[in-house]
């Protein structure tokens, strides 16, 4: 029964959502100001209705209601709580439910917070909303149906799935989902935009806060996923050029090359046009990447066409909304009138050379993507692009990307001094030299490239801190002076220099863990010892284990340095008594921002085993950085000037207290 | 959104219940030179039964087939590109990670190096485009009216 309210609830939700993109509609192209007053209670219902009927499949997985056959598939009654939760979004149906449950709450959400827009833009923004929401409803209840039942439910459901029940898996898609569907609100924002054919500051102030909300989530959601694959796949690997990744990968580029531009905009009016084309864009890289991993065309473009409902379906969808959205910008466009003007050098020009280089990256990883498929599907031809393609071709666009990041926030608007940026920054530039140097004799140089990339991390960390130095004037103003200044500074200041800062950490861990890392691959039985970069790892012996599943072998390791104990490591190989699948849970030891890395093969009956053992120095950073970088984007966030409906006292303060607003 | 990478990690131990991770120890090479020239093509050669893994990476065991070929013909005296071309012949381009360049794959590899020549010019069309144009020179009459108010004098 509560299984068919959910799903009459998601029918309601798609009438609802018809009348949310059809009334306020028309109600803001007769400036009808009743018909544009529908939308909002339209989309807090809208909320309301699919959370009703997420939380009616939640309550089948809970209560293991395995007529529902959704649940018989993906649950089992021996899961814990958490996983039964979980395993609501581990599937297809579940996870498109997920996704729609987002783009209405972050409809809700405008609709609730959004009193500082003005009704007309507010009512064509949730129209929009309506639309994409009205479009994935129906998807799901035309192909994806969570809720139905069987004639003759079975007593249990499937078998646990081990890689399932893994809890870096379970929140992992909803965070990316976030980010993917946070999209969806700056697109809404450039469609309003180009129907309303006007866009000014004020725009660029409304849309951007959703933009760096969205950002934030899909940088941690990639991170999760790529400690997830660290840890998970068992040879240490932690970025694959995988097209699952690279899905989530373009919205990211696009999305940060989108936060850039609209900063362009919303301070100097300039790089309209380009900003409404970025904020189209993202979103249709988040609707691609739906598509890439929703229709089964990544497993193989025959799959696909042999069962092609669900992929065909995306594709219309994904057609339709990208088609229809560059259609209109092509329209519309020519009617927004350009903004500032601004010198090459400039914060303008730095942020103009940020997106080209963004865009091409992006284009790059888009090309990686999607043409082995293209070419498949219109030759027959099958090539594979992996790592070593995106080595030669993302790597070099990124590099000078990553080397100008310092400069950016040094140039003025308008018109800049490069010079007197390279004076600023040289204090850092001598500094991160220095500190490389240092290190690159302490711990050897295994290869120009890695040293030179050592030197661009910290580079990247030294700006990030000359920058708040030089704007709080550190060293050439009274300490006293200094602090007030530090205390004023807007926390967007300290937002940009987060990010900036915790992208050179991100990369400093992906260098060091991969050009100074060490491996050992060899056969050991109890009683051998390995030496790894320093420590040595022995094999002490093998406990077994018993779950509620599996049988479980942990292997026990001693790990000393210079003789004396500095811990024990258990990797672990499960045998699932059900399902005839065997897992190997790797074994991870943090030292500081190090880890020691080890995962088990075959157990033989002597006791031999394949021992893969890692040494990774300051391989946590790689994603202690997305998590700065996501900090960097939660300051900006609280920034006083992106809060609602407070920004008329602040201003007042800050002009009082001689802070430049920036 | 790693679902499907699951899946098809779901699929691969199914199919080889108990089988170990990649490179063997039985399968390394005693001269550590060439093991290490063995390990750096792995990297670039796909497994083609896996999902976007390198032979280094995977657990398949036609992975670990072409690992073995691999390192017999390095033992040979092939060199690097005499091994590729082997086992290209074998296989076909599909093996490669990094596809050949040639009239198929000229889009892939020209997009990157378009795309940031045509930002480059989009920007600087754009900027042309914004400067305010130059100040006209003066007509006859103009420049007449100017001489005759310079030379009035003060």
């Amino acid at each position: 029964m509560i299984s068919e309210l959910g799903h009459f609830a998601l029918v309601l939700a798609f009438g609802l959502a018809l009348i949310q993109g059809i009334v306020p509609f028309i109600g803001a192209l007769r400036d009808d100001a009743r018909l544009q007053a529908v939308a909002a209670p339209a989309a807090l219902t809208q909320f309301l209705l699919i959370g009703l009927s997420f939380a009616a499949l939640a309550h089948a997985y809970i209560v293991s209601d395995f007529s529902v056959l959704n649940v018989a598939e993906n649950s089992n009654s021996a899961l814990p709580l958490l996983y039964k939760v979980t395993g609501v979004w581990s599937n297809h149906e579940g996870s498109m439910l997920l996704w729609v449950l987002i783009l209405a709450l972050f409809g809700a959400l405008v609709a609730a917070f959004g009193n500082n827009l003005p009704d007309k833009l507010k009512a064509l923004v949730l129209s929009v909303q309506a639309w994409i929401a009205a479009a994935f409803l129906l998807f799901i209840l035309a192909t994806s149906n969570p809720f139905l039942r069987l004639d003759n439910p079975p007593l249990e459901g499937q078998s646990l799935n081990p890689v399932l029940e893994d809890i870096g898996l379970a929140i992992h898609p909803p965070l990316l989902y976030l980010g993917y569907v946070g999209c969806s609100i700056s697109f809404a924002f450039a469609i309003a935009a180009l129907i309303e054919g006007r866009i000014d500051a004020a725009w660029a102030r409304w849309a951007r806060p959703w933009t760096l909300a969205a950002w934030m989530f899909l940088t941690v959601g990639i991170a999760m996923g790529s400690y997830w694959a660290y840890y998970t796949l068992g040879w240490g690997g932690f970025w694959f050029w995988d097209p699952v990744e690279n899905a989530s990968l373009m919205p990211w580029l696009a999305a940060t090359a989108l936060l850039h531009s609209a900063l362009v905009m919303e301070k100097r009016d300039a790089l309209k046009i380009w900003t409404i084309l970025l904020a189209i864009l993202a979103f249709s890289l988040s609707l691609v990447g739906t598509f890439l991993v929703r229709s089964g065309v990544l497993t193989s473009v025959h799959s696909f066409a042999s069962d092609p409902t669900r992929g065909v379906f995306i594709l219309v969808i994904l057609c339709v909304f990208i088609g229809g959205a560059f259609t209109l910008f092509a329209w519309r466009a020519g009617t927004l009138a350009p903004g500032g003007l601004f010198a090459p050098i400039s914060r303008e020009g730095a942020l103009v050379l940020n997106n080209i280089l963004l865009s091409a990256a992006a284009a790059t990883v888009i090309v990686g993507t999607l043409y082995p498929l293209a070419l498949e599907t219109l030759t027959g031809i099958k090539i594979s692009v992996g790592a070593p393609f995106f080595n030669l071709t993302f790597v070099p666009l990124v590099v000078p990307l990553l080397i100008i990041v310092p400069f950016g926030p040094m140039l003025a608007w308008k018109r800049g001094d490069l010079y007197a940026a390279g004076q600023r920054l040289m204090l850092a530039f001598g500094v991160t030299l220095f500190v490389t140097i240092v290190a690159a004799d302490i711990a050897g140089v295994p290869s120009v490239f890695s040293i030179f990339g050592v030197w661009m991390a910290l580079w990247l960390v030294g700006g990030a801190l000359s920058e708040i130095a030089f704007r709080i004037k550190l060293g050439t103003a009274p300490l006293g002076e200094s602090w007030r200044r530090a205390v004023g500074l807007p926390r967007s200041a300290y937002g940009t220099a987060l990010a900036h800062a915790g992208l050179g950490l991100t990369v400093l861990g992906i260098i060091v863990a991969t050009t100074w890392g060490t491996e050992s691959i060899r056969a050991m039985k109890p009683g051998d010892t390995e030496t790894l970069s320093g420590y040595d790892l022995t094999l002490v012996g093998f406990t077994e284990n018993h779950g509620p599943a599996y049988n479980e072998t942990d292997v026990h390791f001693d790990v000393r340095r210079g003789g004396t104990l500095v811990g024990t490591m258990e990797p672990s190989k499960r045998t699932y008594t059900d399902l005839q699948t065997s897992t190997s849970q790797a074994a991870l030891k943090t030292t500081w921002l190090s880890q020691l890395y080890i995962s088990i093969g075959d157990i033989a009956t002597d006791g031999t085993t394949t021992v893969r053992s890692y040494w990774k120095p300051l391989v946590t950073l790689t994603w202690l950085g997305a998590i700065v970088m996501a900090l960097g984007g939660l300051m900006s966030l609280s920034d006083r000037r992106l809060r609602v409906g407070v920004p008329k006292a602040s201003r007042r303060r800050e002009q009082a207290a001689g802070v430049p607003v920036e | 959104m790693n679902v499907r990478r699951i899946l098809a990690a779901i699929a691969l131990t199914l199919a080889l219940a108990g089988a170990a991770h990649a490179v063997e120890p039985g399968e390394m090479l005693k001269d550590p030179a060439l093991e290490a020239r063995a390990r750096a093509l792995s990297t670039e050669l796909r497994c083609m039964v896996c999902q976007n893994q390198s032979i280094d990476d995977s657990e398949a065991p036609l992975a670990a087939d072409i690992r073995v070929l691999l390192r017999e013909r390095l033992t040979a005296g092939d060199s690097d590109k005499q091994v590729i071309d082997y086992l290209v012949s074998r296989y076909g381009e599909f093996i490669l990670l990094k596809p050949p360049f040639n009239w198929d794959t000229l889009i892939l590899w020209a997009v990157p190096p378009l795309v940031l020549v045509a930002g480059g010019l989009a920007a600087f069309v754009g900027y042309r485009r914004r400067q305010p144009a130059a100040p006209k020179p003066l007509n006859k009459a103009e420049q007449e009216a100017l001489e005759r108010l310079l030379s009035q004098g003060p």
